[in-house]
């Protein structure tokens, strides 16, 4: 393209050369860098709603189940870890927090400090996710995960348990809570991986020194990305942990 | 390229420590039965969190107004999406015509 | 053909000699060049490949229905089989040919074109979604070489997720994956048009192609994740033999309906909208005027985007939706037909007092037009609450969605691709077979569709292989519209695939329209323009002087 004798003819209207550092040319469909950076910010946040979107869907379903089933999916709700979820929300808050700072550095040229802020983010976003983990094994092993093995054993203190276990549906309410939070802890794990991926790509990138105050930009579209992701686990955390807590 | 605004890490401390606060009270609201509050309590709670996210976590109080604007019709259509699918739930019981009859 | 190029843009820069300058088509020869193309004009020629073998597909599908259904008893094939033929039918037509194909092959080659860009803000991308685009396919047609599926296009559960025992799960990810494809395209156009407009190329100086386009991606974005989401439910249900939308388990197959509706309703939107662009351009051109209320029309596009999505609980008034729910959406639904009608009027208006020249895109619009307002008054009335359950789920659903969808995008699609492949390709199409391949349409069409009204009306239900014997007369009369809309649709085919090659070359502006695609040359230069356009006015800027003095010429020498 850039041999085309057609691509000089976007020089900047009163003559003037677009942009002063000769090793950033933006691409060549946009004339300035500034018109590309805008573009790129606008098609993430578009990106991000169709996201809101997506994990919408699972949200309505959650909210029609729970105005259906509201005491077996508190009954439900009440056997997952709140501690645990409460450590993971602190851990997805603070890989947020190392986001920001590595973009941060990028902002004043401290390329040690992208690396370093890049490895924290990567590191806690494990961590979420090894969490996680062990709270899937605990569902495993209490055979709540809905399938052919699934039982939901109601405790014969629960008060709500005292007037709804008769009910022959309710283990398949109780399922359905389950259901739903697999899908949805799944699939806000998978976006998970997916950051890491992204995350590792650009921890590799400013190892070879290729981000500084001058061109971030990946790095803030991933760091959108990111905090979109914790976002959604800041409304997953209380839909799905808080629900039964108080009934205890 | 246009300067870029920095934000302090103070600023940035300052908020996370608010999030911080934030998981805690909503913790700590949920083992108190408030009753048709419980909801409304979490909910707002999660929307601070987020809208702290979303303005300085995610820029966007320094975005250009399209940008808000795209924000803002995502969950604009969320809440719209929610409302009225939960509309047909709600009202699943009423009658609104009169059954012949009856 | 008539190719006399009057009325030409003042801003006009091109040299007007010779065809073999540098464009699209000869900067660069080989597989590679196509395959890895980052130029919108060459993704969009791909997608026309992608799109009109889908097209072809469905249609032999479509062909099979008529078949069988010329006698009231099922001898070409059984109840199971016609399950699969209908339902693949329907899948591929709606998810592989009438989304993408007007965005995704007009609006890739003309939004840039249309905006003075030099290309889509993400080329890659736009790459990507056709590739996206074909890889959905390809898990589409792994479903129906192994079988198919036999669910319906609307996949309703708990039969897609309990009881159908056919290819579900692929097709289901074939769809969540093109899905991808149509959210890239979408928010690549967007970005475009926000971010990319030529200097001095403010909003209201946009085409109403670009509008449309624009109101068309705002629902992609919005309506896309929610069906995808949906889908994915539907299959980790199936897979997992999970209860979410099986009522056995607890779970409320209506809820299904809803979220599918949501975004399947609105995906209406994205068919008819882009057509209602095209037919935008194309009464402007061809009638050589303003389009009449201008702005009204564009916000017309964005009313109808938006409150689209307000109305699919249309669908649900007899699945067991709240009676209060149901005449909201009946009201809403009835409100969509207002910016609906103010754009027919408008076009109608438009062609007042117009110079109006009957050429083979024009033949389609006005085509369009007309079964475009069958369409969609037909809608209003299965929009009310006293109707909708005599006729839900008969032929008169057929009939009506047919019309709008293949009445109405299928009309548009290929006026415009009449119109723009000139601008395409830089040749011509013989005028004569062209005309006859709209002429033949739109009587194959109101044939076939037309008696559907009827037989709908008289309690013919959808989806069934066999027939009591007192339809018969009217599927017949169906059957054999059917066959001459095939020719229709095998003749532009076969004449466009030719012109490629023996077309007579058609100057860069054979229409003599205006409109910043026409002001560069034609097949455009891969930079599409040669200088930056600087635009100083309105998108329909026809010069009614000289129109009228044309007029007048030709009436004294023609």
């Amino acid at each position: 393209m850039a041999s085309s004798p057609l691509v000089n003819r976007y020089g900047h209207e009163h003559g003037e050369p677009v942009d002063h550092r000769e090793h950033r040319h933006p691409a060549h469909q946009f004339d300035t860098m500034e018109q590309q950076k805008e573009s790129s910010t606008l098609g993430m946040w578009l990106f991000l709603v169709t996201e809101i979107m997506f994990f919408g869907g699972l949200f309505t379903a959650y909210l029609v189940y729970r105005t259906m089933y509201p005491a077996a999916f508190a009954a439900a709700s009440s056997t997952l870890n709140v501690p645990l979820g409460a450590l993971n929300t602190a851990v997805l808050i603070c890989s947020s927090l190392t986001m920001a700072m590595a973009i941060r550095s990028a902002q004043v040229n401290r390329r040690g400090g992208i690396l370093v802020f890049l490895l924290l983010t990567m590191a806690l976003g494990s961590t979420f996710l090894v969490v996680k983990g062990f709270e899937y094994h605990d569902k495993f092993v209490e055979h709540h995960v809905p399938g052919p093995s699934f039982n939901f054993v109601l405790e014969s203190s629960h008060e709500i348990a005292a007037t709804r276990a008769q009910d022959p549906l309710y283990q398949r309410h109780a399922e359905i809570f389950f259901s739903l939070y697999f899908i949805m802890t799944g699939i806000h794990a998978t976006h998970m991986i997916i950051g890491l991926g992204i995350l590792a790509v650009l921890l590799f990138y400013s190892g070879r020194g290729k981000f500084d105050s001058e061109y971030y930009n990946p790095l803030e579209m991933t760091g959108l990305y990111w905090h979109f992701v914790d976002i959604v686990w800041i409304f997953l955390f209380p839909l799905l942990y808080l629900l039964g807590a108080h009934t205890h | 390229m246009s300067e870029h605004y920095v934000a302090p890490v103070s600023l940035y401390v300052k908020v996370f420590v608010a999030l911080l606060i934030g998981t805690g009270l909503t913790v700590a609201a949920s083992y108190f039965n408030f009753g048709v509050f419980n909801n409304f309590i979490a909910m707002t709670i999660a929307v601070i969190k987020a809208s702290l996210v979303l303005f300085f976590f995610m820029d966007l109080r320094h975005s250009t107004r399209m940008t808000i604007l795209t924000a803002a019709a995502g969950f604009f259509w969320l809440v719209l999406m929610l409302c009225m699918i939960m509309m047909d739930y709600w009202s699943r019981n009423a009658i609104v015509l009169p059954v012949p009859g009856k | 053909m008539d190719t006399t190029a009057v009325a030409r843009s003042p801003i006009t820069t091109t040299p007007e000699t010779a065809f073999e300058r540098p464009n699209y088509l000869n900067s660069d020869f080989g597989w590679k060049s196509w395959l890895f193309t980052l130029d919108h004009k060459r993704i969009a020629i791909l997608y026309l490949i992608s799109v009109t073998a889908f097209f072809a597909l469905g249609g032999t599908f479509a062909a099979l229905i008529r078949l069988e259904l010329l006698t009231p008893e099922g001898d070409l094939m059984g109840p199971d089989t016609y399950n699969r033929v209908f339902t693949m039918h329907g899948i591929i037509m709606v998810f592989f040919f009438l989304i993408p194909a007007i965005p995704a092959v007009l609006g890739n080659f003309l939004v840039p074109l249309m905006v003075g860009a030099k290309d889509l803000a993400m080329p890659r991308l736009n790459l990507a979604s056709w590739y996206v685009y074909n890889l959905g396919g390809l898990f589409t047609l792994w479903a129906i070489v192994n079988g198919g599926v036999d669910t319906g296009w609307t996949f309703y559960t708990p039969f897609s997720t309990t009881y159908s025992n056919t290819y579900v799960v692929p097709t289901a990810l074939g769809i969540f994956i093109t899905g991808f494809s149509t959210i890239f395209t979408a928010l690549n156009f967007i970005v475009t048009i926000h971010r990319m407009r030529a200097p001095g190329l403010s909003w209201f100086r946009l085409p109403l192609f670009i509008w449309s386009t624009y109101a068309t991606s705002l629902i992609i974005m919005l309506g896309t994740p929610v069906i995808a989401i949906t889908i994915l439910l539907v299959a980790a249900e199936k897979v997992l033999h999970l209860g979410i939308f099986n009522p056995k388990l607890g779970g409320d197959p209506v809820l299904f309906e809803h979220m599918f509706w949501f975004y399947s309703h609105p995906a209406v939107y994205i068919m008819i909208l882009p057509a209602m662009g095209v037919i935008s351009e194309l009464i402007a051109a061809f009638s050589r005027k303003k389009v009449f209320g201008y702005r009204v029309v564009a916000f017309a596009s964005v009313a109808i985007a938006v409150l689209g999505f307000l109305v699919w609980g249309h669908h649900l008034f007899v699945a067991g939706e709240s009676a209060y729910s149901a005449t909201v959406f009946s009201v809403l639904s009835m409100l969509v037909a207002v910016p609906s009608a103010v754009k027919v009027f408008n076009w109608t208006a438009t062609l007042y007092e117009g110079s109006i020249s009957y050429q083979t895109p024009m033949l389609y619009a006005l085509g369009f037009i007309g079964l475009f307002t069958i369409g969609g008054l037909t809608g209003v009335m299965v929009a009310t609450l006293g109707i909708d359950p005599h006729v839900h789920d008969t032929y008169f659903i057929v009939a009506h969605f047919h019309y709008v969808m293949v009445g109405g995008t299928i009309m548009a699609y290929l006026g415009g691709l009449h119109y723009w492949w000139p601008k395409m390709t830089g040749r011509l199409y013989p005028t004569f077979l062209s005309k006859l391949s709209a002429l033949l349409v739109f009587v194959g069409f109101n044939l076939t569709f037309f008696p559907q009204f009827i037989l709908g009306y008289m309690g013919m239900p959808r989806r069934y292989w066999s027939y009591p014997p007192e339809f018969q007369v009217l599927n017949v009369l169906s059957s054999a519209g059917a066959s001459v809309l095939g020719v229709g649709y095998l003749l532009p085919l076969f004449y466009f695939t030719w012109s490629m090659k023996y077309g007579k070359k058609s100057g860069d502006n054979p229409w003599g329209a205006v409109g910043l695609e026409w002001d560069t040359t034609s097949p455009p230069p891969t930079e599409n323009f040669y200088t930056t356009p600087v635009v100083t006015h309105g998108p329909y800027e026809y010069n009614r002087e000289e129109v009228h003095n044309r007029l007048t010429e030709e009436a004294n020498f023609g």
